[in-house]
């Protein structure tokens, strides 16, 4: 186990310097830079910002410099906002981010995984169709749509919940619904699929013949088997929530991680895009990790042993 | 102390499909006392597990025991409700499985297996019930049971996993076990060992044992009594000695014919019995093996005959034994002795 999880370290950080660099030099080789602008800047002006944030250097000495801040967590200064680090930007951003995240994930597992196993229980009953009808709608409707039609129709129309900001519980609402809306629904379809083969298994026939309630066959026998393929989906979800989405903060005006995301990529802001995609892939590569490891508490079968 | 453990009476199971009423079990009676290994034998779709199951009502959604009496112990278990049914399920009446390997939950170790059974019935603590699955361990035979009892079923060989099994099955000492196809997915070797097995336990402890195979290798060598079934229906049962030696029935006799035989002379083929089985949706009103009997008369087709029933209790449902029938001499090929 041991040995199992430096082996999975060093195999992480190989992971993320490939990120690093596959991501700076496709930055760099977009035409523009962070000081382009419509109206152009003085020729001084433009040379003294360049000289200032080394981008006069030769290439790979700007990349050797920003590998060296990497590795002492410095991810540089932002070239769009003066006087602001990315560092900061992540320090103030992605607490948003996690906080409405963690929530949303919350979500996911407290009703996902139940409205799956009602559905699979419930097998062509009609808790069953509402569930399936609501999975299908949730993986097919993008979240920003979710998320305009809750503002339209409860804040706009009926003045029930916020419409921007999060202060309070009733903040939070609309955002999760817009955010974990696809991984609610796709883990109560993966849910249900899973928790019906289960079933099926001749251990659950064991079970049942040992005289167990139906209650232990299904949530001691079944389930844990059931989790498996959810728990596979969890880790990557898991990041993709906590770092922000982008349109969710968007619309919702959530000052988090995912705005500056996108934002970054529009001015050229070479570190802050730098920073959040590194922060990211840190993020989601120990998120499978430590999804890794819960399989093998999970399932036996699964050694992480070399 | 009543010797008679189990007797079924008339016993119909049906399954309510889409497409209509599938009888998988049409009418089948027979008894069964403590200690005694009853061999139940057929192909596929002949309705030996649905009888098994019907016995642990277990018959899966959306089939059900539509008519009859199953006397357990003298109470009737078809009318009792699931709850009454967890009480008997596993503690009285055990059950293994054909496939050892998919038989045991991947997720917990052998031993949370085989104490959850008398944890239950039994109610023994944690620690008894560790100590009580160590012992059944090796009361079937499975090496250093102490750290054995640790393992996951991944853990163990297929033969192993059947061992595990059994000793779930016997952890509360049932009054009934009922073995549905143990050694099927098992080598020759472990299949010898399993039924060396039951044979012992049997013996030991009194048990009644019901043992489904379609394999008459395997009752041979456990059984004292035979029941051959075939369309939902019981077509003959004797003592091993009378449905080896003295068939009655002509599907018997096709079953016989078709075993695999070390003295057979070489190039001499096997004689499988031609045809399908019927199709219980809609069961034919003779006698079901008509369509594929050689010896098949026109009432054979239109009437279902009656037992004949001999005074050792050999019984068969053939027209052939109604006394104005032709004579048939069928060699089967199996010599005295030889089982």
């Amino acid at each position: 186990m041991g040995k199992y999880v430096v082996r999975r370290i060093i195999a992480m950080i190989i992971t993320l310097w490939f990120v690093c660099t596959i991501t700076f030099f496709l930055m760099h080789s977009i035409p523009g830079g962070p000081f382009t602008r419509e109206k152009e800047l003085p020729e001084a002006v433009l040379q003294a910002l360049n000289e200032k944030y080394h981008l006069n250097d030769p290439l790979w000495k700007q990349y050797v410099d920003y590998m060296k801040g990497i590795v002492v967590f410095d991810l540089g200064p932002s070239f769009s906002r003066p006087g602001a680090t990315v560092n900061q930007f992540i320090e103030d951003g992605f607490p948003v981010s996690a906080k409405l995240g963690g929530v949303s994930v919350l979500a996911v597992i407290i009703l996902g995984i139940p409205l799956g196993i009602i559905s699979a229980l419930k097998q062509n009953r009609w808790e069953d169709y509402v569930v399936t009808v609501l999975a299908t709608v949730g993986v097919a409707v993008p979240g920003f749509v979710i998320g305009t039609t809750v503002i339209y129709i409860f804040s706009a129309k009926l003045g029930w919940l916020p419409a921007y900001g999060l202060t309070s519980w009733k903040h939070y609402i609309g955002p999760v619904l817009a955010l974990s809306g696809f991984s609610l629904a796709f883990v109560a379809r993966l849910t249900r699929s899973s928790m019906l083969e289960v079933l099926q298994q001749d251990y659950i026939r064991t079970a049942r013949a040992k005289g167990l309630a139906e209650g232990v066959v299904i949530y001691k026998h079944a389930l844990k088997n059931a989790l498996i393929p959810v728990i596979t989906y969890m880790g990557p979800m898991i990041a993709a929530i906590m770092t922000g989405s982008f349109v969710t903060e968007k619309i919702f005006a959530i000052p988090g991680m995912g705005k500056y995301f996108v934002e970054a990529v529009g001015n050229r802001d070479y570190t802050l895009i730098m920073g959040a995609t590194v922060f990211y892939a840190a993020f989601s590569i120990v998120m499978i990790f430590i999804v890794d490891i819960l399989y093998g508490v999970i399932d036996p079968r699964i050694k992480l042993e070399d | 102390m009543d010797r008679r453990i189990l007797e079924l009476k008339d016993v119909k199971t049906s399954f309510y499909t889409h497409l209509g009423e599938v009888q998988a079990v049409r009418g089948v009676s027979f008894t069964l006392d403590r200690g005694e290994a009853l061999g139940i034998v057929g192909e596929s779709g002949s309705g030996k597990s649905v009888t098994s199951m019907s016995i642990m009502k277990l018959v899966q959604y959306p089939g059900k025991v539509k008519d009859g009496q199953i006397l357990f112990k003298g109470q009737d278990l078809v009318p009792k409700s699931d709850k009454e049914m967890m009480g008997i399920r596993g503690d009285e009446i055990a059950m293994i499985f054909q496939d050892p390997m998919t038989s045991l939950n991947p997720v917990y170790t052998i031993g949370d297996q085989i104490m959850e059974a008398t944890m239950k019935h039994q109610g023994l603590s944690k620690a008894e019930a560790r100590q009580k699955a160590i012992e059944m361990l090796k009361l079937v035979g499975i090496p250093s049971p102490e750290k054995r009892v640790d393992n996951y079923p991944h853990e163990f060989s297929g033969g192993m996993r059947q061992r595990a099994m059994i000793a779930i099955a016997l952890s509360c000492q049932p009054d009934l076990l009922i073995a549905d196809e143990p050694t099927t997915a098992l080598d020759v070797t472990i299949q010898a060992q399993i039924l060396e097995l039951m044979k012992d336990i049997k013996d030991k402890l009194d048990t009644a044992i019901i043992l489904i195979t379609h394999d008459l290798g395997v009752v041979a060598d456990v059984c004292s009594r035979i029941i051959v079934m075939y369309g939902g229906l019981i077509m003959e049962e004797g003592s091993a000695e009378e449905i080896f030696y003295t068939p009655k029935h002509p599907y018997t006799m096709g079953l016989l014919k078709s075993i695999p035989r070390l003295d057979l002379a070489e190039k001499q083929r096997l004689v499988p019995i031609p045809g399908t089985p019927p199709d219980l949706l809609k069961p034919p009103t003779g006698c079901p093996f008509a369509s594929r009997c050689p010896y098949a008369m026109n009432i054979c087709i239109e009437t279902m005959p009656e037992y004949t029933v001999s005074e050792t209790g050999h019984r068969a449902a053939c027209w052939l034994q109604h006394p104005d029938a032709p004579k048939v001499e069928v060699e089967t090929g199996v010599k005295r002795g030889e089982i």
